[in-house]
């Protein structure tokens, strides 16, 4: 997982008549958090998405070791795991149920590695109820069993911390700090700091 | 991480499993079709005579059209559901091939609705004078055409994601492709009810099924990822 490197430049999207994305560029290594910030609509989700390829970029490349991702997306898209707003979970499954849905779709998971998964998010004790039945924040926690299940180098979330709780947010933060340790990298959508060290910390201001 | 990543045919099976277990939870979906096709056809003896024999010469077009409208209103929700909640998103951003996810939806679209449909299609058929004889070519035949038209369906299905209400819109594109299957259909389900063989209609229909199967799942991830934009 360490030696990971995502680069990207001259990034240009545009929104019908907006220019939302203008010549962005970044660099994140190994073991470095990019926090993406600015006000509301600029461009946060927008580059988030276009960076895995859900959204088409007008101009710019998007580099993953050093290789363009268009050479071969499926195995960018193998390396990463995309948190949106919405957790894409199923109301009328459980949390484990999703979970064994989504984890095995990327490789084979057994009940044990779920559990475990969910005990450290803290959404074990409702992980068997039907998602229908949990609140937002524990919907997230779920969410985010998903991504220590996915085990892959590159995260990029979208406001990880909406609808947590203080101790959510902490988990947050060292869900991070291990992701980042263990050598892998992550770019973060957040409206406040997401309480990391700083020596891994760079940041994005879109808005300027 | 010591694992290999999963086989797309995996990643195809896990869908389906996903997808029927879904079905199961909430079987509203799943009744709306098989709710249309008996109500249409039992409305037929209703309206035009209660006479058998002219009721059987109508059987296979009576049971081909209410079957096909009853595909293709459950062809609308073939990939809404998934789109809304951005489900389709991560398939697409899974690593795994899209086509094949698709493919394994596609599947388990056609056991939730043309399973059932080809299941209730002989004793629709049966109300309809038809011989009971006939029940297993009919219930072939209806399997088969179901089966080529959720393949076929898959592709409007996709494209019309990006349209608010795009039910309308999604019939008027598959219905032309549709004619080619009704039109074999029911001339095998007609053979069928005469007792004469019906093998010819009916590997013309495996032609088309192994065509729109070939082709369909390509098409649809492509339409797929437009529609992500």
């Amino acid at each position: 997982m360490s030696g990971s490197i995502l680069r990207a430049e001259n990034l240009h999207l545009w929104r019908s008549e907006r220019h939302v994305l203008k010549g962005v560029a970044l660099t994140v290594r190994s073991g470095e958090l990019l926090q993406l910030t600015g006000v509301n609509g600029a461009g946060k989700t927008t580059l988030l998405r276009a960076l895995c390829g859900l959204n088409y970029l007008e101009d710019g490349q998007v580099f993953w070791n050093e290789r363009n991702v268009r050479e071969d997306r499926a195995g960018f898209h193998a390396s990463l795991v995309y948190l949106g707003h919405e957790p894409p979970l199923k109301p009328d499954l459980s949390g484990s149920e999703n979970l064994h849905f989504w984890a095995g779709l990327r490789r084979p998971t057994t009940a044990a590695a779920i559990h475990d998964a969910m005990l450290r998010t803290g959404a074990a004790e409702f992980g068997a109820r039907p998602v229908r039945t949990l609140s937002a924040g524990q919907r997230r926690r779920v969410a985010l069993a998903a991504l220590v299940l996915a085990a892959v180098p590159l995260w990029l979330l979208d406001e990880p911390t909406t609808n947590l709780d203080a101790h959510g947010q902490g988990l947050v933060a060292a869900l991070l700090d291990a992701h980042l340790q263990a050598g892998g990298l992550a770019i973060a959508a957040v409206h406040h700091g997401l309480g990391i060290e700083p020596a891994r910390l760079r940041e994005l201001n879109l808005s300027t | 991480m010591s694992q290999g990543p999963s086989s797309p045919l995996t990643a195809a099976r896990l869908v389906i499993a996903r997808d029927l277990l879904l079905a199961f939870r909430r079987p509203e979906q799943l009744l709306q079709p098989l709710a249309f096709f008996v109500m249409v056809t039992t409305l037929f003896p209703l309206s035009v005579s209660p006479e058998l024999a002219q009721l059987r010469a109508i059987a296979p077009g009576v049971l081909w059209v209410a079957a096909l409208l009853a595909a293709l209103l459950a062809l609308d929700f073939l990939f809404r559901d998934d789109a809304q909640d951005g489900t389709l998103e991560q398939y697409a951003l899974s690593g795994q091939s899209l086509t094949w996810l698709l493919l394994g939806k596609t599947a388990a679209h056609w056991l939730l609705t043309g399973v059932p449909l080809s299941l209730m299609a002989p004793l629709m058929g049966y109300t309809l004078g038809v011989p009971a004889s006939a029940g297993a070519g009919i219930m072939l035949t209806v399997a088969l055409g179901s089966l080529a038209l959720s393949f076929i369906g898959s592709i409007g299905a996709a494209l019309t994601l990006g349209v608010r209400r795009g039910g309308v819109l999604l019939s008027i594109l598959i219905l032309p492709l549709a004619v080619p299957i009704l039109i074999f259909g029911s001339r095998a389900t007609q053979l069928a009810i005469g007792g004469e063989p019906y093998t010819a209609p009916m590997e013309l229909l495996g032609a088309i099924v192994v065509l729109s199967f070939t082709l369909a799942p390509l098409a649809a991830a492509a339409a797929v990822r437009i529609s992500l934009e």
